[in-house]
């Protein structure tokens, strides 16, 4: 499990409107060339002094790669990440709060306690 | 010494911009009566006379991030420019910069650190829709200095309830021994039961009107004790996955004072959320006019 690097995407991607674009588009190739070339860039250093250890499980790079924000949820992503990008990738095709509404009811089946997000 | 003008809590709606600028069939059915109710909240600061705001708010991982994450920060520095590009895509909120008051943030950390709150700071801080919603709702001139004050309700580990609590004293004791002769408001922004990228966001109110109105209940009477009596990091998680906001609102129960009642008590149902607004003044309601209560 690697939460912190779950969370490391979506703030990352959610934060850069070029990358938001690209993920909406492409989200396969996105999670390949992110995971590659930045997903061990610590964000506050130059780019040589990089992590050397961070990547993401199987199942992490599926679900994003398949925009599966249930999945995300169930895993301990931060909730409010994933939902303010989904809204940036998918809202635009739907009606006002229609896409906000689906994405909840998409969880229906989650009861309490949620997944833990401490990372 | 300085003096505290105003105590003031509210929830932070980013919506509440759009919704009372829009006009013709954009403009949501609601808005009438949220945009009565603000300016209603926003005399209550007016009529206070502030000079300087003190803004607790909590970065919802626009700048604060968890390669470095601070539990409690203060913003020291001449300026604050604020908003992100995610919020105003979201929220459609505007660009601002707001002054900031060194002198009042110098005192907090020095006179902070000397209480025992180890208070990280920052001095080239972009602050989010924490701080800038109740600019625009309480003081949309944007004409007075500020000094941001973050908390962590977001990011897990948290700090306990009662720390907030005890924060919002020490901050109360600390604006009041600032060597000042300005008027000072403490604002404080947080919310009720929330739910946010979760199956219950979203709904025809907030996740939980039960716990809304003992929340409510809480602020309005300055019941602190009540509150912490119930109230936990654990308990948080049932009334919807984001109400770790409320610790914000127990900070500025803590600023307030225990048993102090609100002289100014406002709230408004609106879709996935409860609003509620709350007005202390600690040396008495200005003479000017009339407060509702």
């Amino acid at each position: 499990m690697s939460k912190y690097l779950l969370d490391k995407f979506l703030f990352t991607v959610d934060r850069d409107p070029e990358l938001t674009e690209r993920y909406r588009e492409d989200p396969a190739g996105t999670v390949t060339w992110w995971e590659a070339e930045m997903a061990n860039t610590v964000l506050n250093c130059i780019p040589a002094e990089k992590t050397t250890w961070l990547a993401f499980t199987d199942e992490e790079r599926r679900a994003l790669a398949e925009h599966d924000h249930v999945a995300l949820f169930e895993m301990g992503a931060h909730p409010f990440l994933t939902l303010t990008l989904f809204i940036a990738l998918f809202e635009r095709d739907h009606g006002p709060m229609e896409y906000q509404r689906a994405y909840g009811k998409a969880m229906e089946h989650i009861s309490m306690p949620y997944p833990d997000i401490a990372t | 010494m300085a003096e505290l003008a105003a105590v003031i809590a509210s929830t932070h709606h980013p919506f509440y911009y759009r919704a009372s600028t829009a006009t013709g069939a954009d403009r949501p059915p609601f808005a009438d009566e949220w945009v009565a109710k603000i300016e209603a909240f926003r005399e209550t600061l007016t009529r206070a006379e502030p000079d300087v705001l003190v803004m607790v708010g909590s970065d919802h991982f626009h700048q604060l991030w968890l390669d470095n994450m601070p539990q409690f920060l203060v913003g020291k520095a001449p300026f604050f420019d604020a908003n992100f590009h995610n919020e105003e895509r979201e929220f459609g909120l505007p660009k601002m910069t707001l002054r900031g008051e060194e002198d009042l943030a110098a005192h907090l950390l020095r006179d902070g650190l000397d209480r025992d709150f180890d208070l990280a700071f920052s001095n080239e801080l972009r602050i989010d829709h924490s701080i800038t919603c109740p600019i625009i709702t309480l003081r949309p001139q944007a004409d007075l200095p500020i000094v941001p004050v973050y908390t962590n309700i977001f990011a897990p580990p948290l700090p306990q309830p009662k720390r907030f609590v005890q924060l919002g004293r020490a901050i109360r004791e600390m604006v009041e021994s600032w060597e000042s002769d300005k008027r000072v408001a403490v604002i404080g922004t947080g919310h009720l039961s929330l739910e946010l990228g979760g199956p219950r966001q979203f709904g025809e109110h907030g996740p939980d009107p039960e716990f809304d109105r003992k929340a409510v209940e809480w602020i309005a009477s300055g019941d602190i004790e009540g509150c912490l009596a119930e109230v936990s990091l654990e308990s948080l998680h049932h009334p919807g996955n984001a109400t770790h906001g409320f610790m914000d609102f127990m900070l500025m129960m803590g600023v307030a004072g225990e048993g102090a009642k609100a002289d100014h008590v406002d709230t408004l149902d609106l879709f996935h959320t409860m609003e509620a607004y709350f007005t202390w003044y600690p040396n008495g309601v200005p003479s000017t006019g009339g407060v509702s209560a």
